[in-house]
């Protein structure tokens, strides 16, 4: 036994001596040149990563599925240097990504199932490009069309002689109602203008701290305005709703174009057949902003898209246009996404309607803004403009007539 | 100019209101995905 352990003693140094030179020779053998990168195929490539970045689909999909570690060959846990496991933070990510990771979460909200949503690369693709280039021809083309407008037509003035007597055209807790509706709408705009412009727009202009504060203010204001809007909404509908159901006198008030075909004013009621559009659109697009707002206030917890589309499937009604089914189901994330968008474009297009009602209110049409600004209208105002209620009112309700 | 007034003030009221009643019942738009209480890190 001892003659063995001395010849192992001293072969050993030799043993160990060829080894190391031929693990040197190897070393100085390999070409510098030659990359390993391109011999495994679990490696990505630049293309490979670029493309992902882009959202294709790559080459060494299947091969990175599998690539997702092996934890029966990780060291044991209670041994020196042991892992927890087989598989790198690389690997743990790809087994997620490719749905192959045995995912447990403490969480208990619906989105704690979704680690990796890449369906929201198209939301935020369209969020940051095609929505805000809709944002400046939608706000901006109408505004252009009501400066056009303006200077085509000018202002609408009072045709026949002032009489100099009023007429009580809205009460004070209508114009309550109309102006707390026009100043949380008014912040609610601006700051989701801002919201959705600030990265591209806002951040370049004034560096990510100063926006950092506006952008906290912003968030503030809109999520907690939007109550101001909420109730202003409701109450308007209730207080107006009475006197904006359609009827016969608002088609031949769209005949005639409100007085601008053929000149002349038709007749019309309190409201007209171009007020009762604005009302039914700030109640029916209002009321859209604001169930998607409020999907967007308590995440999760009530999911409008899912259902929409599975029931729109159920008619069949995306192949009547020639479109393949809604997606459905969503992920918890996607119906956020959705909401965010919806909530943004019928935002948008209520602003740009707005916007002509703010000018026909105010600028375009002479006499106009007294209504909601003092409540009371001259009474030739109301009788070119609203003559059956000016008769109405001026007729057999003396009271509401009031000398200068 | 009076209606005008009183309508932005009830709407600030209106917000700060909410803004409070949703903190006293604890309901937050950023709790729903994140949390930093009692976070468990292994078994």
């Amino acid at each position: 036994m001892s003659r063995f352990i001395a010849v192992f003693l001293i072969c050993l140094p030799v043993l160990l001596g060829l080894s190391a030179g031929s693990e040197a020779d190897a070393q100085t053998n390999v070409p510098p040149q030659t990359s390993t990168v391109d011999s495994n195929p679990a490696v990505s490539k630049l293309d490979d990563i670029l493309r992902r970045q882009e959202g294709l689909k790559t080459a060494d999909d299947v091969i990175r599925a599998n690539e997702t570690g092996d934890p029966d060959a990780a060291m044991p846990t209670t041994d020196q240097l042991g892992t927890l496991g087989g598989a790198s933070d690389a690997d743990l990510w790809r087994a997620f990504r490719f749905g192959k990771a045995d995912i447990t979460t403490q969480a208990r909200v619906p989105a704690a199932t979704t680690l990796i949503q890449d369906g929201g690369m198209w939301w935020l693709d369209f969020r940051r490009g095609p929505l805000q280039t809709i944002a400046i021809y939608l706000l901006g083309g109408t505004l252009l069309a009501l400066a056009l407008f303006y200077l085509i037509r000018g202002r609408i003035r009072i045709e026949g002689e002032k009489t100099g007597r009023t007429l009580l055209r809205f009460q004070a807790f209508e114009r309550f109602g109309h102006w707390m509706l026009a100043s949380s709408f008014v912040l609610l705009g601006v700051t989701g203008l801002i919201s959705l412009f600030g990265r591209t727009v806002l951040i370049p202009a004034f560096g990510h701290e100063a926006f950092s504060s506006v952008a906290i203010v912003c968030k503030w204001v809109h999520n907690n305005v939007s109550w101001a809007f909420m109730i202003a909404l409701i109450f308007v509908f209730i207080i107006w709703v009475v006197h904006n159901i359609p009827d016969r006198t608002d088609l031949r008030w769209l005949a005639k174009g409100g007085g601008l075909i053929g000149g002349g004013h038709p007749p019309a009621k309190k409201f007209n057949a171009g007020q009762k559009l604005i009302f039914w659109a700030v109640i029916l697009l209002g009321g859209s902003i604001s169930l998607f707002g409020l999907s967007l206030l308590f995440p999760f917890e009530f999911n409008l898209f899912g259902h929409t589309f599975s029931w729109l499937n159920g008619l069949g009604a995306p192949g009547w246009f020639g479109f393949a089914d809604l997606p459905y189901p969503l992920a918890p994330q996607e119906e956020m996404q959705y909401a965010q968008l919806w909530h943004a474009l019928i935002s948008l297009i209520l602003t740009a309607i707005i916007f002509a009602h703010i000018y026909l209110g105010s600028i375009g049409m002479e006499g106009a803004f007294d209504a909601m600004g003092k409540g009371e209208v001259e009474e030739q105002w109301a009788r070119e403009h609203h003559s059956i209620w000016a008769e109405e009112v001026a007729g057999p309700k003396p009271a509401a007539r009031k000398e200068p | 100019m009076k209606a005008f007034l009183t309508a932005v003030v009830a709407m600030v009221v209106i917000a700060a209101g909410a803004y409070q009643i949703l903190e006293v019942i604890n309901v937050s738009t950023a709790k729903a995905g994140t949390s930093s209480e009692n976070v468990r890190l292994s078994d």
